[in-house]
């Protein structure tokens, strides 16, 4: 390790930023053989967080960024000016290993622009998660993204190596997509995913019945839409995750808010800022459509096809249904809790429990941790109601949600850390 | 009447053992050396820890709750050093526990017994940032070493990890606030205390002496790629201190400079 692979490290961390994706979650593998490294299942785990405030979870880096392709949402697109680097088999498997060791990192999250052409990419990539493997018997976390148009041998090579797998849409509608990234088409993105799902599904199936079947992809497959670079809207982003998520093997969405890094194209809006809020909101949304039993047409449809960025995507489901409120915390069951905006599924769970021992009030459910100061305009509990949704208007409540409500206290609903 | 016991789980235990043997009304339980209350003019007696004491405690609770709430009940037990009256909240939690006919475990309304729950999920919750938090520097004889201060005592819950993780390596996580570590020696661990005149000792960093060739590169390369991975459009100091406090930087390599 010298300077020379400081910088490309540089270069190709910086390239790779972009792709939101970090979580090491999915898998449980106990170290083999004396060798190095377990994977702990759950959420993963979040070894430190940078000045963006996102998780590091994995070395996430692309193995090169010299790109034939020229995508106009990308910064490594060919007709950038910029430095460009490779990083070899050996420096990355060194890299993994060596943070791994210091426990930097659960493990590698490795990306590439396409080199050569995607199979020469996908080669090279498979390369170093075997070697990770076979020749340093590492047992820690891979990542590996599914370059678009590789064979579907060298797809099935890397899932022996992976335990998770990412095929990025970027794109919803395939309209934009050939707009702005004319070399790629949806055909080659949906055709690893498919293949992808099938093949994970087999292994578990293949896996009950018969002994000694090696995994493959454990953690499943994990996709990423850009926000805000095309004219989508969430409609058209919802509708498409809602239905990624029907395959089994999906386990996650992520979202991207579009950085603006190549001002200069004008097939591209002008943004300043990154779309932070819609980001966020999009993710709320997908976390309800996850945990919390909403479906897509219901948080979004196409008479509201975006989002309200003023207030979570729960209260605003609550507030276009007053009709269903106020719900009886002492009586009503667990999937209605979780429909109410300041109960989430921690607190959900708390009242299913406490309740059976004595009928419980606003204190008690302070203590169990329900955000009162939202959850009050959508149920009774054992005092007397106070006024509720039904009475107020929607507007008001609506109005009196968005009131800032102190400095250090969280206002919305506690969904865990995003990426 | 008020008890105190010497610290130790089995020590509370055994309280509860001698408040139902002697018909005692407990109304609170200390550390000997902990500050009795102002004004407390209850009798005082101390309660020495007797192991079949505690045992017979022990499995009476094993008939009356589930194992997760055992494990919650000893993991919040750690949490107690930082605010001792909760000595005294788990002392009532087990005694209910003991004489209730039904399970009390679920009756989040009382709270006592929410507080057990949130306390065991803090302790729980540190331990995990253990196993986020920790930094290994390699020293020159091939031995990785981490300094950690967390607020309870947590490391033998998070060692496990580390031991399964690193099973082909050397290590030692010392904690520096109560100054104990673990020693894996590639078999197995020990539990060991070291002398605290080095400077690593204080600062908690190998300095080039004792440090492996290999090690300043690789500082340098992880803190390369931590600057190299954040998006500059996308700043969010408030983010980064809510999940990763400040009181874990002196030993992230990334972020504490040395
Ligand atoms: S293929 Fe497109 S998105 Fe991928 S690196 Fe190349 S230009 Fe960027």
């Amino acid at each position: 390790m010298t300077e020379s692979t400081l910088n490309k490290l540089k270069i190709l961390a910086e390239a790779a930023r972009y792709d939101v994706s970090c979580s090491s979650s999915g898998t449980v593998r106990n170290n083999k053989d004396k060798g190095i490294g377990n994977t702990v299942g759950g959420i993963g785990v979040c070894h430190s967080f940078a000045a963006d405030g996102r998780c590091i979870s994995l070395l996430k880096v692309m193995m090169s960024n010299v790109c034939l392709y020229d995508c106009a949402y990308c910064i490594s697109r060919r007709s950038n000016d910029i430095p460009r680097a490779t990083l070899t088999v050996k420096e990355l498997v060194n890299l993994t290993i060596e943070f791994y060791r210091r426990n930097y990192i659960e493990g590698l999250f490795l990306s590439s622009a396409i080199v050569k052409n995607p199979d020469f990419t996908m080669e090279c990539m498979v390369q170093v998660a075997k070697e990770l493997r076979e020749v340093h018997r590492f047992n820690g976390y891979i990542h590996l993204k599914g370059i678009p148009g590789a064979s579907l041998e060298l797809i099935n090579l890397a899932g022996r190596y992976a335990d998770r797998m990412s095929v990025n849409v970027e794109i919803p509608k395939q309209k934009s997509l050939q707009y702005l990234a004319p070399e790629k088409n949806h055909k080659n993105i949906y055709e690893p995913m498919k293949y992808i799902n099938t093949a994970v599904l087999e292994n578990r199936e293949d896996r009950r019945s018969l002994l000694h079947v090696p995994r493959f992809i454990p953690a499943g497959q994990s996709t990423q839409m850009i926000v805000g670079a095309s004219d989508d809207t969430d409609h058209d982003i919802l509708t498409l995750s809602s239905s990624l998520y029907r395959a089994k093997s999906m386990r996650r969405v992520y979202y991207s808010g579009y950085v603006s890094v190549n001002t200069y194209d004008s097939r591209l809006p002008a943004l300043k800022q990154p779309p932070l809020v819609r980001e966020n909101r999009l993710y709320q949304a997908d976390w309800l459509m996850r945990f919390y039993q909403f479906r897509a047409d219901e948080l979004v449809d196409p008479k509201n096809p975006n989002l309200d960025l003023d207030v979570d995507p729960k209260i605003g489901w609550a507030l276009r249904h007053p009709e269903f409120f106020p719900i009886d915390v002492n009586k009503a069951p667990y999937e209605m809790l979780l429909r109410v905006p300041g109960i989430g599924v921690k607190s959900a769970n708390l009242i299913v429990n406490a309740r059976r021992y004595r009928a419980l009030g606003s204190d008690h459910l302070k203590k169990i941790g329900v955000v009162l100061k939202r959850a009050q305009y959508f149920i009774v509990c054992r005092e007397l109601p106070s006024a509720v949704i039904g009475d107020l208007s929607p507007e008001y409540v609506k109005l009196r949600l968005m009131l800032p409500s102190g400095p250090s206290r969280r206002t919305v609903d506690r969904y865990p850390s995003l990426f | 009447m008020l008890y105190t016991f010497d610290g130790t789980f089995d020590g509370l235990l055994s309280c509860v053992f001698d408040a139902f043997a002697r018909k005692e009304d407990v109304t609170e339980v200390l550390r000997t050396w902990d500050e009795i209350p102002l004004f407390c003019l209850d009798a005082m007696r101390h309660v020495d820890t007797e192991l079949a004491h505690a045992r017979r405690v022990w499995l009476k609770l094993e008939k009356c709750m589930s194992r997760t709430v055992l494990n919650s009940l000893v993991k919040s037990f750690l949490y107690a050093p930082v605010e001792v009256s909760f000595y005294s909240t788990l002392f009532r939690f087990i005694c209910r526990a003991m004489v209730s006919e039904i399970r009390i475990e679920g009756d989040f309304g009382d709270a006592d017994v929410l507080a057990v729950l949130n306390n065991s999920r803090k302790v729980s919750y540190e331990a995990s940032r253990m196993r986020q938090f920790v930094r290994f520097q390699k020293a020159v004889n091939g031995t990785y070493f981490a300094m950690i201060e967390p607020l309870y005592d947590v490391l033998p819950l998070a060692i496990g990890h580390f031991v399964d993780r690193f099973a082909d390596s050397r290590f030692i996580i010392y904690d520096r606030i109560r100054d104990y570590g673990f020693f894996y020696d590639g078999k197995e661990s020990h539990r060991i205390v070291l002398s605290s005149d080095a400077p690593h000792m204080v600062t908690g960093n190998l300095d080039e002496t004792i440090a492996d060739a290999d090690e300043a590169m690789f500082k340098k390369l992880w803190r390369t790629y931590f600057n190299a991975t954040a998006i500059p459009e996308r700043t969010n100091p408030r983010k980064q201190r809510q999940d990763m406090p400040h009181r874990f930087w002196k030993y992230l390599t990334e972020v504490n400079g040395v």
